[in-house]
């Protein structure tokens, strides 16, 4: 009997083009997605060396990170920085003839959230972009990572990565997610529990039933933040619902191919007693809509709870955590509840989806964002743009007194002009609340779309259950 | 890239855990289509003040560390964004060696295409380093690649674990694309045979 397997030894066996004897291996990539801020470099590498895109069909080309999200933005981009790498990439697609979502396109938006949307993500896979949030493509069974700029002029030559195989681990949430807790609380949750280091060296496997119970899109929340928890990637085994995202978008397969590749793709699971280095095991029960207090993704609390005392930590981390809570402006046993916010940000490629869009929503009906409050929605592309407006969501949004903006990254990094001021207080469903992430100064709390929308109700950090009960 | 043999010089200490790429260089930063001139905004943040001034309690700004180029560090290094931003930052200020008890994954593997040796130890190994770091510009290291060992101030050492392949890199300062193009057979076989099997990915 063959000795059996997890998904990662799957995938990572049938993309194996070399491997040497210590291990040091070649990896072939199916597709690589390349955005404006980590590839003019790896651009400038080839053509100083002479050499071509050894793939161009199996690349894709978006200007994400630091596009405006104002309306006039394909008129010109006002930051002149900005501007030339935005045509640095327009140029480099060009020459290299690579195809190009640019800034006036509807299908342009976070390179992380397209890349399912057009069908490029696709079971199975090896993906990679210049962006350590490509760990997001996990949810559809393929194995995505980010890579540094090195790397993408690596891909882009050769097609291929050097790697060394991660070990295997597994984190399994069994039960049913309670009224109010979402996939956002599940991921924050994991990384509360193991930390930021916790997958380190590891790729991740996510199952049981709360995470079959996802949406594809909650699933891509989940695996988008698999790099918060320290590893490179996040994977959730494909069944239906993924074939069924996948079927029919524009760069998935077709006819006898699509037959193809869905017998192939059901293949793609873990096998019985398949070895992980590590195991994780939550009560999806157990899991309450969660925020985070610190500056780093790993300070994760129940909206329940209060601020910690840093002597609450040990070693290396109680300096951390007194640093963090004099950056963040909090004192130790401050309910989490009781803390006032100046802006809410729904965005970003955890949560600039459709459904998060339509969870936003759902908890505004009928309700206002808090006067003084600064509330934007940064939707994750032009076509969950128009899919909102299409659904009535978008004037829902506005009349609730969200600012409704363009797609890009936005306010996730700052790169843009959506930034915080100094002191600013965010309640953000974005992935990072490290020192400065969203401007200099600026104080970040990450939360899940459905809270997000309760503080901008409320204009405090807020227990989402409690508006949904009223 | 340049080879890595031997590195003597200033360590510096930053006995932080968690320091992100955020950190090693803020996003205003990453906006250049260059890979130099990143030295100078280095751990912006921390070491200019919000009018650019610089602050004189960060390590970085001493004058004993000015010259550093050895860094030594908490644990989970360089976590967050892939921006290889960050090792340039470092290379472009003159730091190519850092010592930590972890590092993040893919700053990890950043570093190693830019010449850049990071070097994990025991946290009591890094503690005594950086007990000896802060010593300041008297407490000169000596990291020996081929040897696999640093030499503090008193003469001790402390050998270190490196994967083989990428010390020979480092060693000999080769590019990893130069390396794989001379599989290009391999990959073409390997490209025939995909195509066959998975028609739709090819």
């Amino acid at each position: 009997m063959p000795q059996p397997k997890t998904l990662y030894d799957k995938i990572w066996d049938a993309h194996l083009v070399h491997e040497d004897p210590d291990g040091t291996s070649l990896l072939y990539i199916d597709r690589h997605l390349v955005h404006e801020v980590t590839s003019p470099q790896a651009f400038e590498g080839l053509r100083m060396a002479g050499r071509r895109v050894r793939c161009p069909e199996k690349t894709v080309a978006v200007p994400d990170h630091n596009v405006p999200t104002d309306i006039r933005r394909a008129e010109r981009i006002e930051d002149e920085m900005s501007r030339i790498q935005v045509e640095a990439l327009r140029a480099n697609a060009r020459e290299f003839g690579i195809e190009l979502y640019d800034v006036d396109d509807v299908r342009q938006g976070i390179v992380h959230i397209i890349g399912p949307e057009q069908g490029w993500t696709q079971p199975g896979m090896t993906i990679v972009c210049g962006d350590s949030h490509t760990a997001t493509h996990g949810a559809f069974g393929a194995l995505a990572h980010g890579i540094g700029t090195s790397e993408v002029e690596h891909v882009l030559a050769t097609q291929t990565l050097i790697q060394k195989k991660s070990k295997n681990m597994k984190v399994e949430v069994r039960g049913s997610l309670p009224l109010g807790v979402t996939a956002k609380d599940i991921v924050l949750s994991i990384i509360g529990r193991t930390g930021t280091a916790g997958g380190n060296g590891h790729v991740i496997e996510y199952c049981g039933e709360a995470i079959r119970e996802l949406s594809m899109e909650g699933r891509m929340t989940v695996c988008n933040m698999a790099i918060e928890g320290g590893a490179r990637a996040g994977l959730i085994a494909p069944d239906e619902k993924t074939f069924a995202y996948v079927k029919g978008r524009p760069h998935a397969p077709k006819g006898e191919d699509w037959e193809k590749a869905v017998a192939y793709w059901r293949t793609l699971f873990t096998d019985e007693g398949a070895h992980f280095d590590k195991v994780v095991v939550l009560d999806a029960s157990e899991i309450e809509p969660v925020v985070t207090w610190g500056t780093s993704p790993e300070d994760v609390l129940p909206i329940t709870g209060v601020v910690p005392h840093p002597d609450e930590f040990e070693g290396g981390k109680r300096e951390a955590a007194r640093r963090s809570l004099e950056y963040m402006g909090l004192e130790p046993g401050t309910p989490l509840r009781d803390i006032e916010i100046d802006t809410v940000f729904i965005g970003s490629c955890s949560n600039a989806r459709i459904e998060d869009l339509r969870e936003v929503a759902k908890v505004m009906e009928g309700r206002k964002v808090k006067e003084g409050l600064r509330a934007m929605v940064v939707p994750g592309s032009g076509l969950v743009r128009a899919q909102a407006e299409e659904e009535g969501i978008a004037q829902k949004l506005i009349e609730a007194g969200f600012d409704w903006r363009m797609a890009g990254c936005s306010m996730c990094l700052g790169m843009n002009p959506d930034q915080l001021a100094p002191g600013e207080r965010c309640a953000s469903t974005s992935n990072r609340n490290f020192e400065g992430r969203q401007g200099r100064g600026g104080r970040t709390h990450l939360l899940s779309p459905a809270m997000a929308a309760a503080a901008a109700i409320t204009g405090r950090l807020t227990d989402v259950r409690e508006l949904m009960s009223s | 890239m340049e080879k890595f043999t031997r590195l003597t010089g200033v360590a510096a200490p930053l006995p932080m855990v968690n320091v992100d790429t955020d950190m090693i260089i803020p996003k205003q930063f990453l906006k250049t289509i260059q890979r130099t001139g990143l030295g100078r905004n280095l751990f912006d943040e921390m070491r200019y003040d919000d009018d650019g001034n610089e602050n004189p309690d960060f390590v970085l700004n001493k004058p004993a560390y000015r010259e550093a180029k050895i860094l030594v560090a908490g644990a989970n290094f360089g976590c967050g964004s892939s921006r290889e931003h960050a090792p340039w930052a470092l290379l472009d200020f003159g730091i190519r060696c850092v010592i930590a008890p972890s590092f993040a994954d893919i700053f990890y593997n950043n570093c190693f295409k830019n010449g850049i040796l990071p070097i994990v130890l025991p946290q009591e190994e890094v503690d005594k380093l950086l007990d000896d770091a802060e010593r300041g510009a008297n407490a000169t290291i000596t990291v020996d690649l081929e040897k696999q060992e640093i030499s503090g101030p008193d003469g001790g050492t402390i050998p270190f674990e490196v994967d083989p392949f990428r010390k020979h890199c480092l060693l000999n300062g080769l590019d990893d694309i130069g390396l794989t193009m001379e599989k290009v057979d391999r990959i073409e076989a390997f490209e025939k045979a995909y195509a066959a099997r998975a028609p739709w990915a090819a």
